[in-house]
């Protein structure tokens, strides 16, 4: 395990230094990352500009969910959003060449990137953040804390199920890599507004179906202090590490099985 | 070392028969391949594009997994235990480039040494060895996107070398390159197989790679191994034959030249083919000078396409 | 003429040879259109009309805004800037076609079939889905042309900002700038008329609106007669002018390479 993470620290610690050499671009792609990344919060704040709530969520309210959702979708792009470019890999055939190295393969391709300028969108949720939490007034404590500091990376592990499952469609098909990202920033968007604005059927839908309602919108019901519009057990608002578990373990086991056809159905 | 005892492999693939409908068509890349090699030995695996060499160097890797047979490399069975056996073999795939393409060829290396887990005095060893034999210090520092095909090549066979496989599959390794950087790159193997005793399966389109580092050769086509023996038998029995192309004054009646024949005559053209060991190209171009006036003249060797179609098509040389 | 339509025809079938990466396409829209529409939906809880608006306005414009990004091409385009970046712009630059006209042929065969399985599909979901509004036939007509005018519009910027690369080594920042900008005031993200007026006032003297916002108020009938003829010129006038601004950067993009060698 330790030897895992000491190869990961290398293998990613190349990328990185190759991408900071350009100091100026870089600094130039992380800006602008950061900007495209708050196109998505003025459409948050230009909603709030013609009506006081949406669907009995104050700006700030929405904004501390939006945040909880960049930040947490930002991580997971910073370490898996090269993930969008493995149809190429299989189609060049450079899948092969993983396998023949003596590491797992799903291991091998998530190290092959950290793409720094996802930083720029992190930032961002930073930002937003703050501003979300200097206009609410929550009762904070231990409960509330906890659930803040684990809410991002559970949602972060959700998102990189996604993301891997959705790769494993190469496996099978090279050009669906846009059905992808129907996905990953199709749920996103989807998470950076409260749940209550669905109808009930979609709710439910996002709730049992595909998890995405337990990336930061329960959790954010219990810090937030506010009611379950479907009415569900309480319970499942701490339920988001349990969630972002099953989801991993989910998305490894499709990764198996996609390599075990891969390398059946020849290369 | 490596053991394969009637591997086969085949590929479902849907061909269109009409606007809609398709039909499932197998296809049989390898189809009962049995054959040995032992520790130490450097064989060469040819036969035409297609025949299904790159399939059996795959199944041998562990990349795809047999339809059927029994397939045993350094005692691992390559389907089921892949990461094991990584660790004791080194592949190299002819166009794809597993060195990575933005870092500085050290680093490549670097990361290497970590994924294999090489221990930090072999590594500087093996690297100072590479460096020396293959040269690699001029470019040591480059990134690989800007090497030239010949310094890649070199940087690939350091990468593979690294962590000190018992057995390396290399693919095409000599392609497109020059002359010199070829003799570098058999002198190379010649040097590894010798010292550690490293055993080598190279895929090869080139006869003189074959000649120079092969002392056996497997040969393949539509799948089925059509010959197993020495390179030197190979040599003699097919290769040993050349054909002096001779350009006439004027067109003549077929040469009779001793230690010749004519294969084919077009206009004052004739192509006269003869064994290595019966002629010398000098000798002929005597003889032929000494009946007709010579203009000019060519000496074509036998490619391995036509040593295989040869074979091919006389059947039961296996 | 004969040429513009053959280069049409290949805009056209370069994006249909890849039907199964088009239907993905079109579904990854589909969920976009979905929670837009629902986002919009919970705020007209609050209010039955916003800038001349109505709920069924907003579901609708949602949905033709899926319909538009691909057929217009909003989310950038860097082909121009790739091809000048590794030297292939020598041999279009040879051929018999300058690439600002190759360019605009191509697009206006691409256009329809994006309109068509990447435009459509999602917005017949829609309609089942919700409850859309439908154009008078002039409006529609008028939308017809008003999209054509858009996509023109829509190339020349692309075809401006690309052109950076003839100056610029990392042009990427110019591309993602105007990207980004052109994103904002196009109406994509949300109608213009819920921007506050200071906004409203900056998107009014771009180009942009004349992409997303301009076709959909005419498909929705937000103009009418005069009104109708002036938005329209208004989108031909920039077509023109962008088209112009990019002759202007080729030729001195060009006269740059030839005199420095690419």
């Amino acid at each position: 395990m330790v030897d895992t993470l000491v190869v990961y620290r290398r293998l990613i610690g190349a990328q990185v230094r190759s991408q900071l050499q350009y100091r100026a671009s870089f600094a130039l792609d992380l800006f602008g990352a950061f900007l495209i990344s708050f196109l998505d919060f003025l459409a948050v704040l230009v909603i709030f500009h013609n009506v006081p709530r949406l669907a009995e969520w104050s700006v700030h309210e929405v904004a501390f969910l939006y945040a909880a959702s960049s930040i947490s979708f930002a991580l997971c792009d910073l370490a898996m959003g090269h993930l969008d470019d493995f149809p190429k890999k299989i189609r060049d055939g450079n899948f092969d060449l993983l396998l023949v190295r003596p590491r797992g393969t799903l291991f091998q391709v998530i190290a092959a990137d950290l793409a720094l300028r996802r930083l720029g969108k992190f930032a961002q949720g930073v930002v937003v953040l703050g501003y979300a939490l200097s206009g609410l007034h929550i009762h904070w404590d231990l409960g509330r804390v906890a659930m803040l500091v684990v809410m991002v990376p559970a949602g972060s592990v959700v998102f990189g199920s996604v993301w891997v499952t959705g790769a494993c469609l190469a496996f099978w098909t090279t050009e669906g890599g846009e059905f992808t990202n129907a996905f990953t920033y199709g749920g996103n968007f989807l998470t950076q507004y409260p749940i209550d604005i669905y109808s009930t059927w979609a709710r439910r839908f996002l709730a049992y179906l595909v998890p995405m309602a337990f990336v930061c919108y329960f959790p954010a019901l219990y810090v937030l202090d506010k009611p379950d519009p479907l009415g569900l057990p309480s319970f499942l608002r701490f339920s988001s590490p349990l969630v972002a578990a099953l989801a991993a373990l989910v998305a490894g086991s499709v990764w198996r099985l996609a390599v075990r056809h891969y390398r059946s159905a020849g290369g | 070392m490596i053991e394969v005892e009637g591997v086969e492999k085949s590929f479902v693939t849907w061909r269109k028969t009409g606007r809609l409908r398709r039909k499932r068509i197998e296809v049989h890349a390898v189809a009962d391949v049995t054959f040995s090699v032992p520790r130490g030995q450097v064989v060469g695996y040819i036969g035409p594009n297609g025949a299904g060499k790159s399939t059996t160097v795959k199944m041998l890797t562990g990349i795809l997994v047999p339809s059927a047979g029994r397939i045993s490399v350094g005692g691992l069975e390559p389907s089921r235990q892949r990461i094991q056996l990584a660790r004791r073999i080194g592949a190299m795939f002819g166009q794809r480039i597993q060195l990575w393409w933005d870092l500085p060829l050290i680093e490549s290396f670097e990361l290497l040494r970590h994924i294999y887990r090489v221990p930090a005095d072999r590594f500087r060893e093996n690297l100072a060895t590479y460096r020396e034999v293959l040269d690699l210090d001029p470019f040591l520092h480059t990134p690989v996107r800007q090497l030239s095909l010949g310094q890649r090549v070199r940087g690939e066979l350091s990468a593979v070398m690294l962590h000190d496989p018992e057995i390396v599959f290399l693919d095409e390794p000599t392609i497109g390159l020059d002359v010199v950087a070829k003799e570098r790159v058999r002198e190379f193997l010649t040097k590894v197989n010798a010292e550690r005793g490293v055993t080598v399966m190279l895929t090869t389109h080139d006869l003189a790679d074959i000649e120079r580092l092969c002392s056996r050769i497997l040969m393949i086509d539509h799948g089925r191994l059509i010959y197993d023996g020495t390179v030197s038998e190979l040599v003699d029995r097919y290769g040993g034959e050349r054909t002096l192309v001779v350009d006439l004054e004027e067109p003549a009646a077929p040469l009779d030249v001793p230690g010749a024949r004519v294969v084919k005559v077009d206009g004052p053209r004739q192509w006269l083919r003869f064994r290595r060991d019966e002629a010398s190209a000098a000798e002929l171009t005597a003889a032929v000078a000494a009946r007709a006036r010579l203009i000019d003249l060519a000496i074509e060797e036998t490619d391995i396409e036509d040593v295989v179609r040869k074979i091919y098509t006389s059947g039961t040389d296996a | 003429m004969r040429l513009d339509w053959e280069l049409a025809r290949r805009g056209y079938r370069r994006y249909a040879a890849y039907p199964a990466a088009t239907a993905a396409g079109a579904f990854t829209n589909t969920i976009f259109g979905f929670v837009q529409a629902y986002i919009l939906l919970a705020v007209y809880r609050h209010r039955v009309d916003i800038g001349g608006y109505s709920a069924a306005d907003v579901v609708t414009y949602v949905w033709l805004a899926q319909a538009l990004i691909m057929t217009v091409h909003v989310f950038g385009w860097q082909e121009l800037a790739l091809r000048i970046r590794d030297g292939s712009i020598a041999t279009d630059l040879a051929r018999p076609i300058d690439p600002l006209r190759y360019w605009l042929a191509f697009d206006l065969g691409r256009a329809p079939y994006h309109f068509l399985f990447r435009g459509v599909p999602p917005f017949v979901i829609g309609a089942l889905v919700f409850d859309l509004r439908y154009p008078s036939p002039g409006d529609a007509v008028a939308f017809a042309v008003s999209v054509t005018l858009a996509v023109v519009v829509s190339l020349a910027f692309r075809f401006l900002y690309n052109s950076a690369a003839f100056w610029l080594l990392d042009y990427r920042g110019v591309v993602t700038f105007s990207i980004t900008v052109s994103l904002f005031f196009s109406g994509m993200i949300l109608p213009l008329a819920f921007f506050p007026v200071w906004l409203r006032a900056i998107a009014h003297v771009l180009p942009f609106q004349s992409i997303i916002q301009v076709p959909i108020d005419v498909y929705l009938g937000k103009h009418a007669g005069a009104s109708l003829a002036g938005v329209l010129v208004l989108q031909a006038f920039w077509a023109l002018a962008l088209l112009a601004l990019g002759r202007a950067a080729l030729a001195a993009g060009t006269r740059k390479l030839v005199i420095q060698g690419g």
